[in-house]
C-alpha cells in the first residue's frame, strides 16, 4: 500500500501578509488589519523620524567619504533605517545589543560617536567603542556568530536574576548558517530573554533569499524552534517599534525570545567593492524607492500635524552638523601605534611577546634614525 | 605526466592569476562533466575575487550554483557528492570564513578514505583564498594553512603566480585526494604571459626559482614575490640567495629543499601567518633533522608576529619585508 501525499492534511502555514500599521503611502492602516498592533503614540513617533532621519545622513556621508578613500570598507544600511532604528528605541538602557558590520547607524543611534564606529572600516585593528559603555558588543563579521553570544549573555542575566533583555541583528542570508539555528534552539531551550532582528534586505551580497531558503518567511521558522515569530514590514517604523518593542517586554517579562523578521531592501552595494549590477535589476530599486521608510512616516507625520516644517527644518539641520563632524573626524587622520598590536591580546603577559613588540619597536627606531638622516642629507643639499 | 585532451588551446595572453583559475575550473569542467562548483556568490556574480567569472553562464544552475549561506554546508554537501562519484570544486569566500566548516574538513574530509580503508576517495577541491596585503578588514586576511597542514589526510598547496595556478588547479581537480587549494589573495592581480592550457611541475613539488650559494629561502604563496625581491637586493650586497616556491605545504618536498639546504648551509622560510605553532616551525624541524650536519646556523623563521592579523593600517609592520628578512639573515654568524 502506497501512502498518498494528498491524503495528508495540510503541513503548511499561511502566506502572512507582513505587519504594518503605516503603508507605502503614509497613510494609517485600517484597525481591522493591523494583526492587533497599535500605533506608538505620536511623540514615539516624532522621535523615531527624527533619529531615521539623522541616521541616514550619516549612512549617506559615510558612503561618500569610503568612495573617496577615507574608510576601507563601509557596509551600508540605506534604506533600512526602520529596523535599526526600531531596535535600538525598542532596548532599555541595560539591554544589550549584538550587531553585524551592517548596523553603524544603530550603533549611532544609541550614542556611539562616529569614529568610534567607523574605526574599524577605516582601517584599525580594533571594534573603536568600548562595549560595556554602551552595552554594544562589538560588530561581528563572521556571520550570525553573534546570536549564539545574544543567546548566552540573556540567558547569564536570567540566571542573575537581573532584568537584562538581548537583542541580536542578522541578515536573511546569515540565518542559513548553522549558528543562526543552534542560537534559536538555545534560546526556546533555555527560554532566555532575547530578540532575533532578521533584516531581510533579500540579498547576501548577490544571493537572493530563494536560493538560501525555501519557507515563505523566515518568521515561520520561530515555530519550529517553539517561539513565536513575526514577519513585519521592515520599512514601517511604527510597526517594527511595536512589534520588536513588545518582544522585548515579553522577553523581560519572562516569556522567552521572539524572532522577529523586517521585510526591507538593501539600497547599496554590499559594501563600496560591490557592484549590483551584475545580479539585480535596477528596475527594483525603483519600486523600493516608492517605500521608503522615511518618507512614508514623513507624509504621515505631516498630515496629523505632528511634524511641522520648521521642526523637519530643525532636524535635517541636526542631520547637518553630524554629516559635517563625520567628515571633519574622517579627514582627519587618526594617529596608529603599532606598538599597541601586542598590548591587549592576553591578560597575562608573555615574555616571548614583550620580545617581538621590543624587536618592532627597535626597527621602528632604526626606520627613524635612518629617515631623519636621510631628511639630514637632503637638507644639507638643498642649503649648499 | 600529460594533461587529457582540452577542449580548445588558446593563444598567448596576458593574464591575472584570478583568470588563470578561472580557466582551469573553465577546462576542467569542460573535460570532466562530473566536476561541479558550489559556494557563496560563485554563481551570476562570479564570486567576490571573479575567479568564477562567466561559469555560470557556460555551464549553468546545474553544475555551478550558488549555495546557502553557510560553509559547513558546502564542504559537508561536497562530501556527499564526492562519495556518489562527482567531483566538486567549493569555494570559501575567504580564509576565515571557512572557519565553520573545521568540523566537516578535518572529521571528514581528511578522514573518510581512512576509516573507509581506501574504499571511498573524496576528490574535492577547497578553494580558499588566503592572507594579507589587500587592505582588509578583519578577518579577510587570515593565513590558515598550519590549521590544514596540521591534519593528517589533506593536501595542501598554494601556487604563487598565474601559471602555477593554472596548473596545480587543473591537477588538484583531477586528484583522487582532498586538495585544499590556497589562493594568495595579493597575487590575484598579478599578471603573466600564458598559453593555455599550461603545465608547471607536478603539484607535489618544491620550485628553486632563483638559484644562489650563501641563502635558502623558503616561500610560498603570497611571500614568493617578498623571497625575490629579497634575493635581488640581496645580491647588491653580495649575498646569493637561493629562492625557493614550495608550492605544496603537504606534503613537503624534502628532496628539493633539502638538496638546496645542503648546498648552501643556510636556510630561512617565511610566511605570513604567525610564528608560534606555525607552518615555519614544521619546515625549520625537519630540514634540521634530516640536515643538521650539513647546517651552518639555526634556521630561521622570518614570519608575522604572534598577534592576529592587524588590519589596513598597520599590516606593513606585520607582514615580512625584505628589509626585515635581510636583518634577520643579518643576525647569523658569518665567518
Ligand atoms: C561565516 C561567514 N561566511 C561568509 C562571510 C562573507 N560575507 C560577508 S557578508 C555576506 C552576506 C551576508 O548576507 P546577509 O546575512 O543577508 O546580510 P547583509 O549583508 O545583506 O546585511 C557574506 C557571504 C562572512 N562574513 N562570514
Amino acid at each position: 500500500m502506497s501512502l498518498n501525499v494528498e491524503h495528508l492534511p495540510e503541513s503548511t502555514l499561511s502566506v502572512p501578509q507582513p505587519l504594518r500599521l503605516i503603508d507605502d503611502a503614509g497613510r494609517a492602516v485600517a484597525p481591522d488589519e493591523t494583526g492587533g498592533l497599535t500605533l506608538p503614540d505620536p511623540a514615539t513617533l516624532l522621535s523615531l523620524y527624527r533619529r531615521m532621519v539623522v541616521a541616514r545622513r550619516f549612512d549617506v556621508q559615510v558612503t561618500a567619504l569610503t568612495r573617496q578613500g577615507r574608510l576601507a570598507t563601509y557596509p551600508s544600511a540605506l534604506g533600512q533605517e526602520a529596523c535599526e532604528i526600531a531596535a535600538v528605541a525598542a532596548l532599555d538602557s541595560g539591554d544589550w545589543l549584538f550587531p553585524t558590520y551592517r548596523d553603524s547607524i544603530a550603533l549611532l543611534t544609541r550614542g556611539v560617536k562616529p569614529e568610534q564606529i567607523l574605526a574599524s572600516f577605516r582601517g584599525d585593528w580594533h571594534s573603536g567603542y568600548d562595549a560595556y559603555e554602551h552595552k554594544i558588543a562589538p560588530q561581528a563579521t563572521p556571520l550570525a556568530t553573534q546570536a549564539l553570544h545574544a543567546v548566552g549573555l540573556a540567558t547569564a542575566a536570567k540566571l542573575k536574576r537581573d532584568s537584562t533583555v538581548a537583542l541580536t541583528l542578522l541578515g536573511d542570508g546569515a540565518t542559513s548558517e548553522g549558528d543562526t539555528h543552534e542560537a534559536l534552539n538555545f534560546a526556546a531551550v533555555w527560554q532566555a530573554p532575547v530578540v532575533f532582528l532578521v533584516q531581510n534586505n533579500q540579498f547576501a551580497i548577490s544571493v537572493p533569499l530563494d536560493k538560501q531558503m525555501r519557507c515563505r518567511t523566515i518568521a515561520d521558522k520561530a515555530i519550529g524552534y517553539g517561539m513565536p515569530g513575526y514577519y513585519v514590514d521592515g520599512n514601517d517604523v511604527a510597526a517594527m517599534y511595536a512589534v520588536t518593542s513588545a518582544a522585548v517586554q515579553n522577553a523581560r517579562a519572562g516569556q522567552g525570545p521572539t524572532l522577529i523578521e523586517g521585510l526591507t531592501y538593501r539600497m547599496e552595494a554590499h559594501t563600496n567593492s560591490d557592484d549590483p549590477s551584475r545580479y539585480r535589476d535596477a528596475g527594483d530599486l525603483e519600486i523600493w524607492r516608492r517605500r521608503d521608510p522615511i518618507a512614508r512616516l514623513d507624509t504621515f507625520l505631516s498630515e496629523s500635524g505632528a511634524l511641522s516644517d520648521r521642526e523637519r527644518a530643525d532636524i535635517l539641520l541636526e542631520a547637518e552638523d553630524l554629516a559635517a563632524s563625520t567628515r571633519d573626524c574622517m579627514t582627519r587622520t587618526a594617529p596608529v601605534d603599532p606598538l599597541e598590536l601586542f598590548d591587549h591580546l592576553y591578560a597575562t603577559p608573555r615574555t616571548a611577546l614583550r620580545e617581538q613588540r621590543d624587536f618592532l619597536a627597535t626597527e621602528l627606531a632604526d626606520y627613524a634614525d635612518h629617515a631623519a638622516h636621510a631628511a639630514d642629507a637632503t637638507q644639507s643639499g638643498a642649503t649648499r | 605526466m600529460t594533461l587529457p585532451a582540452l577542449a580548445e588551446t588558446r593563444p598567448p595572453a596576458s593574464l591575472t592569476m584570478a583568470a588563470a583559475l578561472n580557466a582551469a575550473i573553465q577546462d576542467a569542467m569542460r573535460d570532466d562533466p562530473t566536476v561541479v562548483l558550489f559556494g557563496e556568490d560563485v554563481g551570476p556574480l562570479g564570486g567576490v575575487f571573479r575567479v568564477t567569472d562567466g561559469l555560470y553562464a557556460e555551464f549553468g544552475e546545474t553544475r555551478v550554483s550558488d549555495s546557502p549561506l553557510a560553509e559547513s554546508g558546502i564542504v559537508g554537501t561536497a562530501i556527499g557528492m564526492a562519495i556518489y562519484g562527482l567531483r566538486p570544486v567549493v569555494e570559501m569566500q575567504f580564509d576565515a570564513f571557512s572557519y565553520p566548516a573545521f568540523q566537516q574538513i578535518v572529521s571528514h574530509v581528511a578522514k573518510m578514505r581512512n576509516r573507509t580503508r581506501g574504499r571511498i576517495s573524496l576528490p574535492i577541491v577547497i578553494r580558499i583564498p588566503y592572507a594579507g596585503d589587500i587592505g582588509g578588514v578583519e578577518h579577510h586576511s587570515d593565513s590558515s594553512e598550519a590549521y590544514w597542514t596540521a591534519t593528517p589526510g589533506l593536501t595542501v598547496v598554494s601556487p604563487s603566480n598565474p601559471a602555477d595556478a593554472y596548473s596545480m588547479l587543473r591537477e588538484a581537480i583531477r586528484s583522487d585526494d582532498p586538495v585544499i587549494f590556497m589562493e594568495p589573495k595579493s597575487r590575484y592581480w598579478s599578471k603573466a604571459e600564458l598559453s593555455l592550457p599550461v603545465q608547471t611541475a607536478p603539484m607535489n613539488t618544491a620550485l628553486v626559482l632563483r638559484e644562489g650559494t650563501d641563502v635558502t629561502l623558503i616561500a610560498y604563496g603570497p611571500t614568493v614575490k617578498t623571497a625575490l625581491a629579497t634575493a635581488e637586493l640581496a645580491e647588491a650586497e653580495g649575498l646569493s640567495i637561493e629562492v625557493i616556491d614550495l608550492r605544496s605545504l603537504s606534503p613537503f618536498d624534502d628532496e628539493t629543499v633539502g638538496a638546496s639546504l645542503r648546498k648552501t648551509s643556510r636556510a630561512a622560510v617565511v610566511h605570513e601567518a604567525a610564528q608560534f605553532g606555525g607552518y615555519g616551525a614544521e619546515v625549520a624541524a625537519r630540514l634540521t633533522e634530516r640536515n643538521f650536519f650539513h647546517l651552518a646556523a639555526p634556521i630561521l623563521r622570518i614570519t608575522g608576529f604572534d598577534i592576529p592579523y592587524p588590519s589596513p593600517k598597520l599590516e606593513e609592520y606585520f607582514l615580512p619585508t625584505p628589509d626585515r628578512i635581510l636583518a634577520a639573515l643579518g643576525s647569523w654568524e658569518w665567518s
